[in-house]
């Protein structure tokens, strides 16, 4: 059987027993059924979310009470349900004695439910009415063991409804075996009434009887029912539920209703007390029941309810908020809010430092993909009531102005359902004593400029994750100028940017039209737009802003002049070769590195890429200490040291590389022409500045930094790769252990690795392979700002952004085969953690980016690298000017 | 004609690419949408797409016959919108019939002349089903997470109008697209199961879904997994993915249900993501080798394009797919 919420839930043969919560029973639970009569919905909800966090896999909800209205509580829940991702997750088990309730139920869930209960109670024609409506709701059934004659109370009578109900079901309504569970009926032992005694012993027989003659048929059960007689005495009840599961589970129960607060270990049941149960359950003895009645005067005793893990409310108070909104729980935040008040000058900096800590956390795990839609509505919520009671306080603390500063109008526009950056940005708009009039989503262009009008705001909020938004947003600022409206616009969203707020949108729009793509950008950029002593000043800015970005975004490149490649050739970086120092590299000729041990690689790491990797943006070491991102910047920095120490001491990964020092001389301005012993082995075709400079500033080629041949002087250069081995398998395994965290860090590591082996590698070459700075010692900071001697261009990157090359050094290097890194056909290298380039040691040799070239350019680099002039300009595409 | 069933065993079928991406090219004028029937119409209806098959059928034709030239074998009819439900932007509730069967009836016009044409290769009509703008089990309302903008009820009503409109237009598909919540998809699957009971057919039935988050989850929040299992009671075609991101995006939610379930299993995604502009600029070759990267693994049986794809797109496409292998459908658990 497959159900599922949020998420699947797979039973087959493997599977263990599926536990159903049932505290969401008005039947079963007299504070729930008090709950839903009070309408206290949200502590209903607490009631559920404690089942699954407690471990219920499935849902038991159940509204059948006289004295509330069935349908609408029903609905109502399972509404409120799905909008709590951490309790919808698992599937739901629609519980009634009612066909409208359940009808009721089955509507209003998008994942497969369990339907409780069907029978032929009723007859034939019924249940299979019913049957065929809940298939085509697309949910599994429970049948009862009940049929028009009634109850089944034996074995004989549990297997003759059992396979006659199974039958109908597979062979006239075409229902699937696998989606058909049975209720065999759970009644109590130990009454003192004869017929009794049987009761659990027949139903775990009739269990294994319907197991092997109905295949693919599930049996389910509720299990407290069978220790009723020993209400009050909860010590002998959890042991008489523990005894019977065991054997029931054994004999091919998978599924079942159980309160896991009311469940004893099965090997923690004193033995004396497990006898007496096992005498009862399993029928041993004909005393079997005045025993275990004697015996359970003497085990009376109430237990502490097994709770939630609430350790995290131990931790430091911002943590505790964090949490808070990170998980969506409500249940706390009122009094962790009144701490920070009390702890703060002004209540509004809860708000700004404790409360917006936390929902950068939420940001940053939705932008990672940590979080997803319902939860952060669900943070947004935990925050408003967090900000909802503050509110007072921060009112009382204004001084005379009581006034909201403005009102705000905020929708996302036609067509979208994404809202959280408005609802963000709204929420700390109102925190900041503005009025937010919020339309919510999909809100078509002529109800945003009605409401806008009717409401008499002072500036109106769009947002939109989806393309087609962007012409929506484009409509509404061309119909508020037709209207001749005159108040600000602001743009936010996803796909939104000030390029096209620039371009499409401002154009539109007379009055001030923004991006704001951040909630805290929002709120002075709203506050300049509404001061009414200087929002013309600031308007008029923003639209000359506005329109100097436009102008320069459209004419981007296209002022630009170009040199012919020849009068850029003819203005080259000149090297005197007469007095340049030219070193003789020690060691000419290819070496493999393959015993570099990641330890001797570790200094070397440039940390600050990796954090820009996940989104933190900031230098190291400086980035720990920063204040919007420091935190999580640190909590990330002390993950990335656990995994890295293990990957370092367990050899995880495994560095190899090669490089080659040969003879190289410049020939015919731009290509270097590389020798082994006087004769050629191979040509690096590089690419010269075309863009026209100011007086005195070379157009450069990589070529420019080696002498040239008809200097007759000898130069050298160096090319080389390195890789790290293993992240792909290391992270799988992660990843196969649900832990993307760790495996996506394992592939940033080896990132990080790959760039710090080809450092390290660099330096060895410069004081010791080639030697030409032997004496150099620069710090590990030094050597990430490259102040030594020499460069290490790779291919691909701005220098030489010609990937083909790549396929020269692999063959001169013989890469592939020599320590296995391989191209793939779009020149990526294999692993991906890997780095390769070329080795400059000339003293004038320097960084450069090659900028756009023209097309005489690109017809003479096809030639003299003999391909067709198209295939290289698809390799150069993105340098090919206009 | 030859069943699509047994078709599908033999290669690999291609579904035809955007609709509004074609449209957009056309640049029509709020008067172009409008034409000479709905010249007076009280509402703006620029943007209206699925009234261009009223409006400018000979456009929404030739759009159907470029895909067909290109190598699709199935069309999507001009419907994604055509609910009463979507329609009210328009205060055109009372023309869903109409346009829809409209738009079946060009597509299975430009369809039946093709394999007339090509007799060895019949072409189909998918009649397209959007998911129209509300959401069934999601509240609009961030305050009131327990409202909902729609009912089952009301889906259901309305995805059977849709489908009948859609039957009697000739469809020979239906294509339950761009799911984004689940509810609203069990929804159209019930009108459609109500609807084949009625008139005692049988029609095959396209289900794709839309993954749009970095999470991996549909916008309602299941996983892939999740949403398979919660549309699998019904017998379909095909159960797959659209839209959303690139191509190359989807590849791990096909992979995550292309192994679990007995249907046939469809990928139509995006030319890539779109730029700050909103334009797809994906080129046909680059999203060709995308889908060659599922197709290798033998992850699909039918392939085609979203939002941003146009002819060019689907020619590479359809070569692409001339060359692999349609995967293997499992003996299902399901009948």
């Amino acid at each position: 059987m497959k159900l599922s919420g949020l998420e699947p839930l797979v039973l087959n043969e493997n599977s263990n027993f599926i536990n159903v919560g049932e505290r969401t029973n008005v039947a079963g639970s007299r504070k729930f059924l008090r709950l839903i009569k009070e309408e206290k919905f949200d502590e209903a909800l607490d009631i559920a979310r404690h089942q699954v966090d407690g471990g219920a896999q499935i849902i038991d909800i159940n509204m059948d009470d006289g004295l509330i209205d069935g349908v609408s509580s029903m609905v109502r829940f399972l509404n409120l349900i799905a909008a709590e991702p951490d309790i919808c997750r698992v599937p739901i088990m629609i519980d009634s004695s009612k066909w409208e309730i359940i009808e009721a139920g089955l509507q209003v869930v998008q994942g497969k439910c369990v339907v409780n209960s069907i029978s032929l109670k009723e007859g034939e024609e019924k249940f299979i009415w019913e049957a065929k409506q809940i298939k085509r709701y697309g949910a599994a059934v429970i049948v009862m063991a009940f049929d028009e004659v009634g109850q089944a109370d034996n074995y004989e009578r549990r297997i003759e409804i059992a396979k006659r109900s199974y039958d109908v079901l597979v062979n006239k309504v075409g229902f699937p075996s696998e989606d058909i569970i049975f209720d065999l009926n759970i009644f109590p032992v130990a009454t003192g009434m004869e017929e009794h005694r049987r009761n659990a012993i027949d139903f775990i027989e009739a269990t294994r009887w319907v197991r092997e003659n109905l295949p693919n048929a599930s049996v389910s059960g509720g299990v407290s029912n069978v220790s009723f007689s020993f209400r009050g005495n909860n010590v002998v009840r959890e042991a008489m539920h523990s005894v019977f599961l065991y054997y029931a589970i054994q004999n091919g129960m998978n599924m079942g209703i159980v309160n896991p607060a009311m469940l004893e270990v099965y090997d923690d049941i004193p033995k004396d007390l497990l006898e007496h149960v096992e005498d009862v359950i399993l029928d041993r003895r004909d005393d079997a029941t005045e025993r275990l009645l004697e015996f359970a005067e003497t085990v009376k005793g109430t237990k502490k309810e097994k709770t939630v893990d609430l350790s995290w409310r131990n931790n430091p108070l911002q943590d505790r908020i964090t949490h808070a909104l990170v998980k969506g729980i409500d249940a706390f935040i009122i009094e962790d809010v009144e701490e920070a008040r009390v702890s703060v000058e002004k209540p509004l900096h809860v708000i700004e430092g404790h409360l917006m800590t936390g929902m950068n956390v939420v940001g940053d795990l939705f932008g990672e993909g940590k979080m997803f839609l319902p939860q952060v509505v669900k943070s947004a919520r935990v925050m408003k009531k967090a900000v909802a009671y503050l509110n007072p306080f921060i009112e009382a603390d204004k001084d005379e102005e009581q006034q909201a500063l403005g009102k705000i109008l905020m929708a996302t526009v036609k067509g979208d359902v994404h809202d959280i950056g408005k609802n963000i940005v709204s929420v700390v708009l109102g925190c900041n004593n503005y009025e937010i009039v919020d339309l919510g989503v999909m809100v078509p262009p002529e109800k945003i400029l009605e409401a806008a009008k009717q409401e008499n705001v002072d500036a109106i909020g769009l947002s939109g994750l989806i393309t087609p938004s962007l012409d929506e947003m484009v409509y509404l600022a061309k119909e508020m100028e037709r209207e001749n409206m005159n108040i600000p616009l602001l743009i936010g969203g996803a796909t939104t940017s000030k390029a096209h707020t620039a371009v499409k949108i401002d154009t539109q729009y007379k009055n001030a039209v923004v991006h704001v793509n951040d909630a805290s950008r929002a709120v002075t950029v709203v506050g300049d737009l509404l001061n009414r002593q200087t929002s013309n000043v600031y308007v008029a800015k923003l639209k000359k802003d506005y329109e100097e970005f436009r102008e320069k975004f459209l004419k981007r490149g296209k002022q630009k002049t170009y040199l012919s490649l020849k009068e850029a050739r003819e203005n080259k970086f000149k090297i005197n070769w007469e007095t340049t120092h030219i070193v003789k590299p020690k060691e000419i000729g290819i070496q493999t590195l393959e015993q570099v041990t990641l330890k001797e690689i570790e200094p070397y790491i440039d940390w600050t890429p990796f954090f820009r990797s996940w989104d933190l943006h900031g230098k190291y070491p400086d980035i720990l200490k920063d204040e919007l991102v420091g935190e999580q910047a640190t909590i990330l920095f002390n993950d990335a040291q656990k995994i890295l120490k293990k990957i370092v001491e367990k050899r995880l990964l495994k560095p190899k590389a090669i490089f080659g020092l040969f003879e190289a001389n410049s020939i015919n301005d731009d290509d270097i022409s590389i020798q082994k012993k006087g004769k050629e082995v191979g040509v690096f075709r590089t690419l010269r500045q075309q863009l026209k400079k100011r007086q005195g500033v070379p157009n450069i080629a990589l070529s420019d930094f080696i002498a040239p041949k008809e200097t007759g002087i000898t130069d050298y250069m160096g090319c080389f790769a390195t890789a790290i081995f293993g992240a792909d398998e290391l992270a799988k395994s992660y990843k196969d252990q649900d832990d993307d965290y760790n495996a996506i860090m394992v592939q940033a590591l080896a990132d990080r690795f790959a760039e710090g082996f080809a450092e390290y590698l660099h330096k060895r070459i410069r004081t010791k392979h080639w030697g030409y700075a032997a004496e150099e010692n620069y710090t590990n900071e030094e050597l990430i700002k490259e102040v030594y001697k020499g460069i290490r261009p790779a291919p691909g990157y701005p220098a030489c952004p010609d990937h083909l090359e790549k396929l020269t050094i692999w063959e001169i290097l013989n890469v592939e085969k020599a320590i296995g890194v391989k191209l793939t056909e779009s020149l990526a290298m294999w692993p991906g953690a890997a780095v390769s380039g070329y080795y400059f040691a000339n003293e004038e040799a320097k960084y450069f980016g090659l900028g756009k070239i023209k097309e005489d350019q690109v017809q003479d680099f096809a030639k003299r690298k003999d391909i067709d002039v198209e295939y290289a300009k698809k390799w150069l595409a993105p340098n090919l000017s206009e | 004609m030859k069943d699509i069933r047994r078709i599908m065993e033999e290669r690999i079928l291609v579904l035809d690419g955007a609709m509004g991406t074609m449209i957009q090219a056309y640049n029509f004028t709020e008067e172009d949408y409008r034409g000479e029937r709905f010249k007076d119409y009280p509402t703006p209806l620029q943007g209206n797409n699925d009234l261009l098959s009223l409006t400018q059928p000979e456009a929404i034709k030739t759009i159907h016959s470029k895909y067909f030239e290109a190598g699709a074998d199935i069309a999507e009819t001009n419907t994604f919108s055509g609910t009463t439900i979507a329609m009210a932007d328009y205060q055109m509730e009372n023309l869903v019939y109409e346009l829809n069967y409209e738009s079946a009836r060009l597509a299975r016009e430009v369809a039946d002349e093709f394999t007339a044409k090509e007799p060895h290769k019949p072409r189909f009509v998918a009649g397209s089903i959007g998911p129209t703008n509300r959401t069934a089990s999601m509240s609009p309302d961030v305050n009131d997470p327990g409202y909902r903008a729609i009912t089952f009820d009301e889906l259901r009503i309305a995805y059977k109008q849709q489908v009948e409109a859609l039957l009697d237009g000739g469809a020979d598909i239906l294509l339950v697209e761009t799911v984004f919540d689940t509810l609203n998809a069990k929804a159209a699957l019930f009108s459609i199961e109500e609807v084949k009971e009625e008139r005692g057919i049988d029609v095959p039935i396209m289900l794709s879904g839309t993954i749009t988050d970095a999470s991996g989850r549909t916008l309602s929040g299941q996983t892939a997994e999740a949403f398979l299992i919660s549309v699998s009671h019904i017998p379909l075609l095909s159960v797959g993915f659209n839209c959303a991101l690139g191509a190359n995006l989807l590849q791990p939610h096909l992979e995550a249900i292309a192994n679990k379930t007995p249907f046939a299993v469809s990928a139509h995604p995006n030319a890539g993501l779109p730029n700050a502009f909103g334009e797809y600029d994906q080129t046909p070759e680059e999203m060709g080798a995308q889908i060659e990267e599922y197709l290798k693994k033998n992850l699909i049986n039918i392939i085609g394009g979203c939002c941003g794809t146009t002819p060019a797109h689907i020619k590479v496409i359809a070569d692409i797919a001339a060359k692999y292998e349609s995967r293997k459908m499992m003996v299902g658990s399901y009948e």
